[in-house]
C-alpha cells in the first residue's frame, strides 16, 4: 500500500476546529473542505488556497490575496443581486505570520449547498437511459426528455441572472452547477430513472470569475458550458437550445450576447489575434 | 432577575477562548456604561453594542468571529478585541464611525454585550456576576426571535447601503418575508467578511 495521502495542515483558526474539517476535493489552486459554519448546527464549505512554495513569497501573497478577494466579491455581489450562489460567511486574505516566513495562503468560508452536482445528475440519467430507454414507451420517453429540457432551461435562466448582475463565471461546466435539494414537504417528482432533477440551480466555484458586462465574456461563458455539455453529456446535447431559450428570456442584454455566441461558436473561445 | 448570559459556541476557536454574550432590553444606565468605556475602565472592557443595529445571531457572530480572528493574528485595527467587535460590525473602515453607528449611546435601550475570555480570570461566572451588578436592564435570550423585535431594519439596510434589497418586516407574506431576511442577513455577512479588502 502506498502511503495514505495527507492533506496539508489547515491554517488557523481551523486547526482548532472540532471536529476537524473533512477534505472533499483538491484542485490546482485550492482545497475544499466540509466543516461547520459559525453556528455549529449549520454546515459550511471551506476553501483554502495554500501558498505556493515555488513562487516568490511576495508575489505569491499578492496573487493569492487578489484571487480569493475577487472570488468573495463576486459571490457577495451575486448574493445581493439575488442570484443563487453560496454566500460568503467569513474570509481571510492576509496570510499568517511574517511577510516572507509566514503562511501566505488564504481561506474562504461559504454557505454549504445541499444537493447533487448537475454533472452527476446528467451522468446518472444518461447511464440509465442508455441501458433502459428501449423499455420506455413514447410518452415516457417524451417525459424524460422534457425533464432534461426543463433542467437546461432553468440553467439558462440562472446564467442569465448571473450575467445580468454583471459577473461572468469563467469556468462553467456541469461540475460547477448544483441542484439545491428542495426542503422537506415538497412533493418529489417520480421518474422510472430514479434521478431527480428538482431543486434550485446553484452556481459554484467562482475561482476564475470576474466582473464584466461585455458580450464577448458572457458569450464565452455560454460557449464553454455548451462545449462541456456536448463532450460529457452527449444525450443531453440536443436540448442545448433550451438553455439558450431560458437564457434569452432572462434579461434584456441576452439577445446581443447570443448573437455574439454565434461568432464565438465559429472561431472558438480565443479571439483571433490577426488584425 | 437572573441573567441569561450565554457561552457562544464557535467550533473554530481555540478552546481557551470563550465568547460570552448577553442581550438586555429596557436598559436604564446606558450613559453610565458608555462613560466607563470612554474613561477606559478596565473592569468594563466589553463590546457594548446597540442591539437595534443587529439583525440576527449570525450577524453578530460574524463580527465576533472576524474580530477574534484578527485578534489571534495580531492585526487589530482598534484597541482591543472588544472594540474590534464593534468595529467589525461596520462594513466601512472608519473606527469612530462604527462606534457611532453600532456602539452603545446614552439613549440605548436594547443592548448586546459581548465578552471574550482573553485571560484565564475571565470565566462564565465572573462575567455573569459583573454584568448582573453593572447593567440595569432586563436580561433576555439572545435569539433571532427576540432580535427581530429589536432590529431597526431600515437603518441597518441604510448603513450597509443595501437599500435596494427587498425588506423583511411586513408580516403579510411568510415565505417571502423569510427569504428577504435571509438575503439581507447573507449580504451583511459578506460585507463584514470583505471589509477592508
Amino acid at each position: 500500500m502506498a502511503d495514505e495521502y495527507k492533506p496539508p495542515a489547515l491554517p488557523a483558526p481551523f486547526n482548532n476546529t472540532r471536529p476537524a474539517p473533512e477534505l472533499l476535493t483538491q484542485g490546482a489552486e485550492a482545497h475544499l473542505y466540509k466543516t461547520v459554519s459559525l453556528d455549529p448546527s449549520i454546515p459550511a464549505a471551506l476553501k483554502v488556497r495554500p501558498s505556493k512554495p515555488y513562487r516568490h513569497p511576495i508575489l505569491d501573497r499578492r496573487l493569492t490575496r487578489q484571487r480569493i478577494i475577487q472570488e468573495a466579491r463576486c459571490l457577495s455581489k451575486l448574493v445581493r443581486e439575488g442570484v443563487s450562489v453560496p454566500a460568503v460567511l467569513a474570509l481571510d486574505w492576509e496570510g499568517q505570520g511574517g511577510d516572507e516566513a509566514g503562511w501566505g495562503g488564504a481561506w474562504l468560508m461559504m454557505e454549504w449547498i445541499n444537493g447533487p452536482v448537475v454533472r452527476v445528475v446528467l451522468e446518472q440519467w444518461e447511464a440509465w437511459m442508455k441501458k433502459n430507454a428501449s423499455s420506455l414507451d413514447a410518452a415516457q420517453l417524451e417525459q424524460e426528455n422534457s425533464r432534461v429540457r426543463d433542467l437546461l432551461r432553468r440553467i439558462g435562466k440562472t446564467l442569465g441572472g448571473l450575467h445580468k448582475a454583471g459577473v461572468v463565471h469563467g469556468d462553467l461546466t456541469t461540475s460547477n452547477l448544483m441542484l439545491r435539494l428542495p426542503t422537506e414537504g415538497t412533493e418529489s417528482e417520480t421518474s422510472p430513472t430514479g434521478v431527480s432533477m428538482q431543486g434550485e440551480v446553484v452556481l459554484i466555484d467562482f475561482g476564475l470569475a470576474s466582473q464584466s458586462a461585455q458580450d464577448e465574456d458572457r458569450a464565452v461563458d455560454l460557449y464553454v458550458l455548451e462545449r462541456a455539455i456536448g463532450s460529457t453529456h452527449p444525450r443531453s446535447e440536443p436540448f442545448m437550445e433550451e438553455l439558450v431559450h431560458g437564457y434569452r428570456e432572462s434579461h434584456r442584454g441576452a439577445v446581443s450576447t447570443l448573437k455574439r455566441l454565434e461568432d464565438v461558436r465559429m472561431r472558438g473561445r480565443k479571439r483571433s489575434m490577426i488584425g | 432577575m437572573a441573567s441569561q448570559l450565554e457561552r457562544l459556541d464557535i467550533l473554530h476557536l481555540p478552546e481557551s477562548l470563550s465568547v460570552y454574550v448577553a442581550l438586555y432590553r429596557d436598559v436604564q444606565n446606558a450613559a453610565f456604561l458608555r462613560q466607563q468605556l470612554l474613561s477606559g475602565n478596565k473592569e468594563f472592557e466589553y463590546a457594548f453594542i446597540d442591539a437595534s443595529m443587529v439583525l440576527s445571531r449570525a450577524h453578530a457572530t460574524a463580527a465576533i468571529f472576524r474580530a477574534i480572528n484578527d485578534y489571534t493574528n495580531d492585526r487589530l485595527k482598534s484597541h482591543n478585541v472588544h472594540s474590534e467587535i464593534v468595529f467589525s460590525l461596520n462594513p466601512a473602515n472608519n473606527i469612530a464611525d462604527s462606534f457611532r453607528k453600532f456602539g452603545i449611546a446614552d439613549s440605548t435601550k436594547d443592548l448586546l454585550v459581548v465578552k471574550v475570555s482573553v485571560s484565564p480570570e475571565i470565566t462564565y461566572d465572573s462575567v455573569a456576576t459583573h454584568l448582573e451588578t453593572s447593567v440595569q436592564g432586563n436580561s433576555v435570550s439572545f435569539d433571532d426571535e427576540t432580535l427581530s423585535e429589536i432590529s431597526d431594519v431600515p437603518r441597518i439596510k441604510k448603513v450597509f447601503k443595501l437599500g435596494a434589497l427587498p425588506s423583511p418586516g411586513d408580516k403579510t407574506n411568510g415565505t417571502q418575508n423569510t427569504n428577504a431576511k435571509r438575503q439581507l442577513e447573507l449580504s451583511l455577512l459578506g460585507a463584514i467578511a470583505l471589509r477592508g479588502s
